[in-house]
């Protein structure tokens, strides 16, 4: 092996002896080095053990003194009544401490003598004594009840190695409904521990056996968490504790207070039943999150208590998918609700004229192709204007006005809505959607933009996705003409012992700006007749109502009908059925909430989804007129 | 005579696995006290030491000149499994994943406290000693990639022992001494660029270490609960298996890292002179194996190898008595577990296969 062969007839030259001495001397040099070293390390230790013997004999003998860590207790969550949303529960333990032990399966049957200890805690405890350190606690089993405290504190003394300890479990009073937006705490894991000492966070999780998984419970931890704490105590030879010498109290977690209206929520819930979709509503006048709903749901107190793997997997594998937050991570086709913003964008680039009218025989040809673009209404709408495509949800108008707009204009246009993004909403795992455009396409190695997928965007299919919480958002938009908020769930802060609420601040992600201001007026004005007028889509929706509101539907096709056949609901199986979809807010003089509702499989928008939005809007201003009557 | 041509034909050292297998036994009675009397794991120590005494064994059967024509792909290999590790270990997340990555993570780097000072005396003993000015920076370079590499895991005490590998076989083969100057000047300069790339808990370790009451959770609580265990433990020591500080739980990691305190706790001042004993006694033999070798790169390799295993020495102790931030270095072939007793073992083949592998010199 040679790196510069030029240098070879050196090499044959090499003086041997020369080089020999080098190394011996370097070898002296390193034996000196290395026996002043040792001298050094005798002398330190010498130091220690001889000459301050007595200081550390003292401090030995006396070194009853132990250090242990107090978990702090995790902040609460409220509803903005101040109802208990997530608390904390007392708990009774089990530990051992590994090192502790000479005979672990003996242990265990001298245990399973007088407290009932399944398998699968055994399971676990192994597990963990392999993961932890083996002078860190371990519960062999949790969830005593008083039988079992007692029981154990009387064989007590059988047990050098074993402790009750008491612990908190987290709780969540409502369980399934606000699964979706609190998420659940669960026992650390590997990934968990990984990220807890990337943040640098170890001594802060020493003594803390939880840590938020998903929801708020994650997006949280550091506000909820709180400061561990530390107390100094005296233990005896065998290592137990005899009493406390000196404490500093963990700081406990910063409680949160949700926006979320619970009678809203429920409303919600109730009116999907037992149907799968999403509901979000919104404040469009702050972005506040009144209610978050994905159907269906789980129980987050499985988590928190230590989920049977059986449960969790049948959750996992269930077709209806309950772990999955759709109002953030189900990705839908828009439907129709995506034409009022079609609508708006049309009218600020001039493409299109307040009165200008488009004839509608039911469907739309390219010049040039054969393909016919069918209108959902079989004999068409006839003569058509912005205001009328709306109120009926013409597609052909749309057709004709995506064709006109192009990709890029759409791409551009609909993202200032908030469409193919985050909306910023205070959960994590949300989905960004989908915006199509020219670029995406290609980088998808999806091929060349066809002008016939523009068509099919302007009402809302094809390839665009949205979520419902973006859906919201940006209906929130037209309703509080033009300022596209991040939806927010935890609307304050307070402190342990503190008085006062800290209000988190609105944030304002961008403000829509367009040519002429009144174009806000006129969508709004044509998605009220979707509700109040007798052509509207949704009209039986809005019969009767005590206040006015506007709104869209929509209907997601999930397959495609050849050119000749029609869709017949009755012939086509259940999860192959359109999604149902329904954009609204009210009141429109001045909006105070806006709706996102969608129903998978549900069917037409007006049928399932716009009832929907009513008997939430009723619920509203009902509650409302009573606190101020009152 | 005839013992000397039967060492040289088994290819095995006798006065250095002499002292190998009392230093192993030294320990296992250690560790016995260390564990909490837990016999399995004694059990499970020695059978992972008969292990990494076999393959010394094997090592020794390959002759040095062997090593040499290999040194280059052994490097290159380590290096390629250290870049597949951090490439790897970004999506190893799930727990199965994570044992792969485990071994993974192991063996690459071990690896390189082996591999980096073979590739050096050989690439430093192609030519003339002391080396010109590029064949030093050029083996700086050979060093500093696995360093980075290993410390990027992170795992910072393999990485020192790499590095410490690395620059005893350049200091070995007669670096000048202005140019020494030059690297530690060079050294503590680069300090506050380390200290700006270092992880959080890496910093926090070394501030521990400047002041120890400033984490009573955490490595401060190991260094003032191993001083109290070297202080208490005397001139003679409080007896096998009568330390408290061990056994009421006060000293953390004490089978591991810090069962040198356990020592110190227990035999006193007499049991650590008797295992500095056989830790010097050890070195003074790779030394003189180092002395007597026939070539450059036998001599090289060998006190490479040797002041490797001085400095594993020195950290750990230097870390239990406090003198030395805290880095996951073990005590050698006494501290329980990890990939390094098999690495050190190997070392010691080596040491062996260069000291029996006699090279006729035609002149």
């Amino acid at each position: 092996m040679s790196f510069f062969p030029k240098d070879r007839v050196e090499f044959i030259l090499k003086d041997r002896d020369k080089e020999s001495s080098i190394i011996k001397k370097r070898i002296y040099i390193a034996a000196f080095i290395i026996i002043v070293l040792f001298i050094g390390l005798i002398s330190r230790l010498f130091f220690l053990a001889v000459i301050q013997n007595e200081h550390y004999t003292t401090l030995s003998k006396t070194n009853r003194q132990k250090i242990l860590p107090i978990a702090p207790i995790r902040g609460m969550i409220y509803s903005r009544e101040g109802i208990i949303l997530a608390e904390n529960k007392p708990m009774y333990s089990l530990q051992v401490i590994p090192e502790k032990i000479t005979d672990v399966d003996q242990l265990i049957i001298d245990l399973r003598e007088i407290i009932h200890i399944d398998d699968k805690d055994i399971e676990r405890f192994k597990f963990l004594s392999n993961k932890k350190r083996r002078f860190e606690r371990i519960s062999i089993k949790e969830n005593l009840n008083e039988i079992e405290v007692a029981l154990f504190s009387v064989n007590r003394h059988r047990f050098s190695s074993v402790d009750v300890v008491e612990s908190f479990f987290r709780h969540y009073p409502l369980g399934k409904s606000l699964a979706h937006s609190i998420g659940y705490v669960a026992r650390i894991d590997e990934d968990d521990l990984n990220s807890i000492s990337k943040s640098g966070l170890n001594s802060n999780y020493i003594a803390t056996t939880h840590i938020g998984k998903v929801g708020i419970e994650k997006s949280y931890e550091s506000y909820l968490h709180g400061k561990v704490g530390y107390q100094k105590v005296e233990v005896n030879a065998e290592g137990r504790v005899i009493r406390v010498l000196e404490k500093t109290n963990p700081q406990p977690g910063k409680n949160l207070y949700l926006s979320i209206d619970l009678s809203l929520q429920d409303i919600a819930i109730k009116s999907l039943g037992d149907r799968k979709g999403a509901i979000v509503a919104m404040d469009p006048r702050n972005g506040d999150v009144l209610a978050l709903v994905s159907s269906p749901s789980y129980d987050p107190n499985e988590f928190s208590s230590g989920i049977d793997t059986s449960i969790y997997k049948l959750l996992l594998s269930s077709e209806n998918k309950p772990l999955v937050n759709r109002a953030l991570q189900g990705k839908y086709p828009p439907g129709s609700t995506i034409k009022p913003f079609l609508g708006l964008i049309a009218l600020d680039n001039e493409v299109v004229a307040l009165q200008e009218e488009v004839w509608c025989p039911g469907w739309f040809s390219l010049e040039g192709h054969e393909h016919r673009y069918r209108d959902w209404k079989k004999e068409g709408h006839g003569h058509t204007n912005l205001n009328k495509a709306i109120v009926e949800s013409c597609d052909v108008f749309f057709y004709q006005l995506a064709y006109q707009l192009g990709i890029d204009q759409i791409h551009k246009s609909l993202s200032t809505f908030g469409f193919g993004a985050s909306s910023g909403v205070d959960i994590t795992g949300e989905k960004s959607g989908l915006l199509p455009s020219r670029e995406w396409k290609k980088k998808k190695n999806k091929g060349a933009w066809f002008p016939g997928e523009t068509l099919i965007i302007g009402i809302g299919q094809g390839y665009s996705l949205t979520t419902p919480v973006q859906l919201a958002a940006a209906t929130s938009v037209i309703a509080n003409k033009g300022k596209l908020y991040k939806p927010k769930l935890v609307s304050g802060i307070s402190s342990q012992g503190e008085q006062g609420v800290i209000v988190l601040p609105n944030n304002i992600q961008s403000k829509i700006e367009l040519k002429n201001s009144a174009y806000w007026e006129e969508i709004t004005n044509s998605m009220r007749s979707v509700v109040h007028s007798t052509s509207g889509t949704a009209w039986k929706s809005g019969l009767n109502a005590e206040y006015t509101f506007a709104g869209k539907t929509g209907t997601a096709q999930i397959i495609g009908i050849d050119q000749e056949s029609e869709y017949k609901e009755e012939e086509i199986p259940d999860d192959l059925k359109d999604h149902a979809l329904f954009i609204a807010f009210a009141p429109v003089e001045q909006p105070e909430i806006a709706v996102a509702i969608i129903v998978e499989n549900g069917g037409g928008g007006s049928k399932t989804a716009a009832p929907i939005a009513r008997k939430m809007f009723d619920n509203y201003f009902l509650n409302k007129s009573i606190s101020k009557n009152e | 005579m005839s013992e000397h041509a039967f060492s040289n034909k088994v290819h095995i050292d006798f006065i250095l696995i002499l002292l190998i297998f009392s230093l192993c036994l030294f320990g296992l009675v250690i560790l016995y006290s260390a564990s909490g009397q837990n016999i399995d794991l004694v059990y499970s120590q020695a059978v992972k030491l008969l292990i990494a005494l076999l393959c010394m064994i094997l090592v020794a059967q390959i002759p040095p000149a062997n090593l040499n024509r290999l040194s280059f792909l052994l490097y290159f290999s380590g290096v390629i499994l250290l870049v597949f590790v951090i490439f790897f270990g970004d999506i190893g997340k799930g727990a199965q994943r994570w044992l792969d990555l485990k071994i993974l993570r192991f063996q690459p780097s071990e690896l390189m406290k082996i591999a980096v000072p073979i590739l050096l005396s050989s690439y430093l003993s192609e030519r003339f000693l002391p080396p010109k000015f590029i064949r030093i920076i050029l083996s700086c370079i050979f060093i500093v990639i696995p360093v980075i590499l290993i410390a990027k895991q992170p795992d910072l005490g393999t990485a020192l022992l790499v590095a410490v590998a690395g620059f005893s076989v350049i200091f070995i083969a007669g670096i000048s001494w202005r140019f020494l100057l030059y690297m530690a000047i060079i050294f503590s300069s680069c300090i506050p660029i380390f200290w700006h790339f270092m992880r959080d808990y890496q910093k926090q370790r070394v501030l521990t270490f400047l002041d120890p009451e400033s984490d009573p959770l955490g490595a401060g609580y190991h260094i003032i609960q191993s001083k109290i265990a070297i202080g208490s433990g005397g001139f003679t020591g409080k007896g096998w298996l009568n330390g408290t500080q061990s056994h009421l739980e006060f000293l953390p990691e004490r089978s591991t890292d810090f069962i040198f305190a356990v020592l110190c706790e227990e035999f006193g001042m007499l049991g650590v002179i008797l295992l500095l004993l056989i830790y010097l006694l050890i070195i003074i033999r790779g030394l003189y194996i180092s002395y007597k070798a026939q070539d450059a790169f036998r001599q090289l390799l060998a006190a490479g190898i040797t002041l490797t295993f001085f400095v594993y020495i020195i950290v750990n102790m230097g870390m239990v008595a406090g003198q030395l931030p805290v880095v996951g270095v073990p005590l050698p072939l006494v501290s329980f577990g990890g990939t390094s007793i098999v690495t050190l073992m190997i070392g010691f083949g080596i040491l062996m296969s260069i000291h029996t592998h006699k090279r006729f010199l035609k002149r």
